[in-house]
């Protein structure tokens, strides 16, 4: 090959990698040298190299500010993200099931509401006074429950998705074999569903981890903390740290990036999936 | 039906209890709300107790030029960055199953800001958009360029955001685009290639075989786009002034002020825009789908 050859075959990858690099890999380098950057220099917003490469120290004052309020943030949202993702997991595939199976009148309303459920925006003060009625107002537990009814509908429509390609012979074989329903659906569908189970953990954890409008509303006070409000209330406290408040994004980034390097496949595959069926 | 010539054993594993679990969450804590939004709309409320005061909610929404600027920006939010996506994402989505190198690494580029949080990249942007020391406008004052006030000018803020939303949305919508064309049969490839260029075989296989990944994107990032909040809220707070606030960020703002009323208003007047606008689009988006 000669070297005409070569540049004219790679021209297309050069000029590609130029331009994509610059747009969307260029903010993330400014976030990552911002916030190892001294507080002065930070706050020029210049996108040079630090001249004091202090990127560690700014992670650990973040971690350490004001009481360790970021671990109970990044602790928070753990339990959040968990017990939400595990009830939706759950909920769904067992109206996914029983839904797909049935194929009744019963099953395209339930088809219908789920449906109206994603396009529908949610009521926000009036859900504040719902969760003020049933005394789950500002507590954990109330904004997981708030989570996994908003995020419901997509899972269930992945589920049932899925459920299409089980045949439901094996579900007879179960049934014959003296299974009552609670076991079928434990221990024949939900681990038959297990690429779907994933799909739906990864794109719903991502979606919930990174909600800023679901604490906001239904659990202010410092005490409840989630890691997408640190930023928030960063942005007045800091109000001229912005080394910090950068550290702290380069904090609040590293769970979805490692998600993104192992779940890469499931994450675009769900993502599509639930789009272009739904 | 199927289901009603199956044997009564056989159904009685698919119980309706199994639905009860569900349907009590998404009942309480969404069907509920929504339909006392209805309710709570035609009331001054304070959370305790409840006024009936008809529609003058409704008729101070659409008095004040404050809330009615909230529900054109809304509007334009959603035809902006919809639009967009769909032009800038179509092309990269050929581009990236061409027969490129990168495209591995490109794809995996340009998706990872889809979960990177909103607002930290709303916080980013706002930092590369400001006016005078911003990377941004330090690299176009270099090229001898015009350097707009991205989130102060009132003229602009908004499309300034919408932009940022189009940065951070254009993965999802190119990944779309992208399972669209791979599912396109190689044969409408093959018989293009007989006639040559690439705008044959956009024009004539990519576009019209892709049509469901077109309509997919422009119905969710529509709604998505009439639904935004947490970009607006982080870059500019709706400002300078009103001129970059929309429907989700006046709820947001009556809410703060205490004017529950009003702010349930504005999500009713939210949850009619996005029914009058989304469900013909389905409708008509489903009927074309059926042509094909």
């Amino acid at each position: 090959m000669t070297v005409r050859k070569f540049i004219v075959s790679v021209w297309l990858d050069v000029t590609a990698l130029i331009i994509i690099g610059t747009i969307f890999v260029v903010p993330f380098m400014f976030i990552f040298l911002t916030a190892a950057k001294t507080g002065p220099e930070a706050a020029l917003f210049q996108f040079t190299w630090p001249s004091q490469f202090q990127f560690f120290e700014n992670l650990r004052e973040v971690l350490e500010f004001g009481d360790r309020r970021m671990l109970l943030a990044l602790w928070n949202s753990t339990i959040l993200t968990v017990g939400s993702v595990t009830l939706i997991v759950l909920l769904s595939a067992l109206v996914a099931f029983v839904m797909q199976r049935r194929r009744d009148r019963m099953a395209s309303v339930v088809n219908s509401i789920m449906l109206a459920g994603l396009i529908i925006p949610p009521a926000v003060v009036p859900t504040i006074f719902v969760l003020q009625q049933v005394g789950l107002y500002k507590t954990l537990i109330g904004l997981i429950l708030v989570e996994v009814a908003f995020t419901m509908p997509f899972a269930t429509l992945i589920f049932r998705t899925f459920m299409a390609s089980i045949p439901g012979e094996i579900d007879e074989a179960a049934i014959i074999d003296g299974a009552s329903p609670l076991q079928v659906f434990f221990s024949v569908i939900l681990p038959l569903l297990r690429p779907a189970i994933v799909t739906v953990i990864v794109v719903s954890s991502v979606a919930i981890y990174n909600d800023f409008t679901g604490p906001l509303y239904f659990l202010p006070g410092g005490q409840n903390v989630t890691a997408q409000l640190t930023l928030y209330s960063f942005i007045s406290q800091f109000s001229s740290r912005w080394h910090l408040l950068f550290a702290d994004v380069v904090i609040i980034t590293i769970p979805p990036l490692i998600m993104f390097m192992f779940f890469q496949r499931q994450i675009v595959s769900g993502m599509t999936a639930g789009a272009i069926k739904g | 039906m199927k289901s009603n010539s199956r044997p009564r054993t056989i159904l009685r594993t698919y119980p309706y209890w199994f639905y009860l679990p569900a349907a009590l969450v998404f009942g309480v804590f969404f069907v509920v709300p929504t339909m006392l939004a209805f309710y709570f709309s035609l009331t001054r409320w304070t959370l305790f107790d409840a006024t009936f005061i008809g529609l003058d909610n409704y008729e101070r929404f659409l008095n004040d030029p404050q809330l009615m600027a909230g529900l054109r920006n809304t509007f334009i939010y959603a035809v902006i960055t919809s639009g967009l996506k769909v032009i800038i994402s179509l092309p990269l989505a050929m581009l990236l199953t061409s027969s490129l190198r990168l495209k591995g690494l490109l794809r995996g580029i340009i998706f990872f800001p889809v979960l990177v949080s909103t607002v930290a990249v709303g916080i980013t942007f706002a930092s590369l958009m400001q006016p005078s020391v911003g990377l941004i406008n330090t690299v176009l004052g270099a090229l001898g360029l015009p350097r707009p006030d991205w989130l102060g000018n009132p003229g602009l803020a908004l499309y300034s955001v919408a932009l940022v939303d189009v940065w951070k949305g254009i993965g999802i919508a190119t990944v779309i685009f992208i399972a669209g064309i791979l599912s396109i049969p190689l044969d409408f490839f093959e018989a293009a290639r007989l006639e040559g260029e690439t705008w044959v075989k956009f024009r004539y296989v990519i576009l019209p075989l892709a049509r469901n990944a077109t309509f997919t994107v422009i119905l969710l990032s529509f709604i998505g786009g009439l639904r935004t909040f947490d970009l607006i809220w982080t870059m500019t707070r709706g400002g300078p002034g009103f001129a970059s606030d929309v429907l989700t960020s006046v709820i947001y703002k009556q809410y703060q002020a205490g004017f529950y009323g009003l702010s349930v208003a504005g999500n009713v007047v939210l949850f009619i825009l996005v029914t009058i606008i989304v469900y013909p689009l389905m409708r008509f988006f489903n009927r074309a789908e059926l042509e094909l």
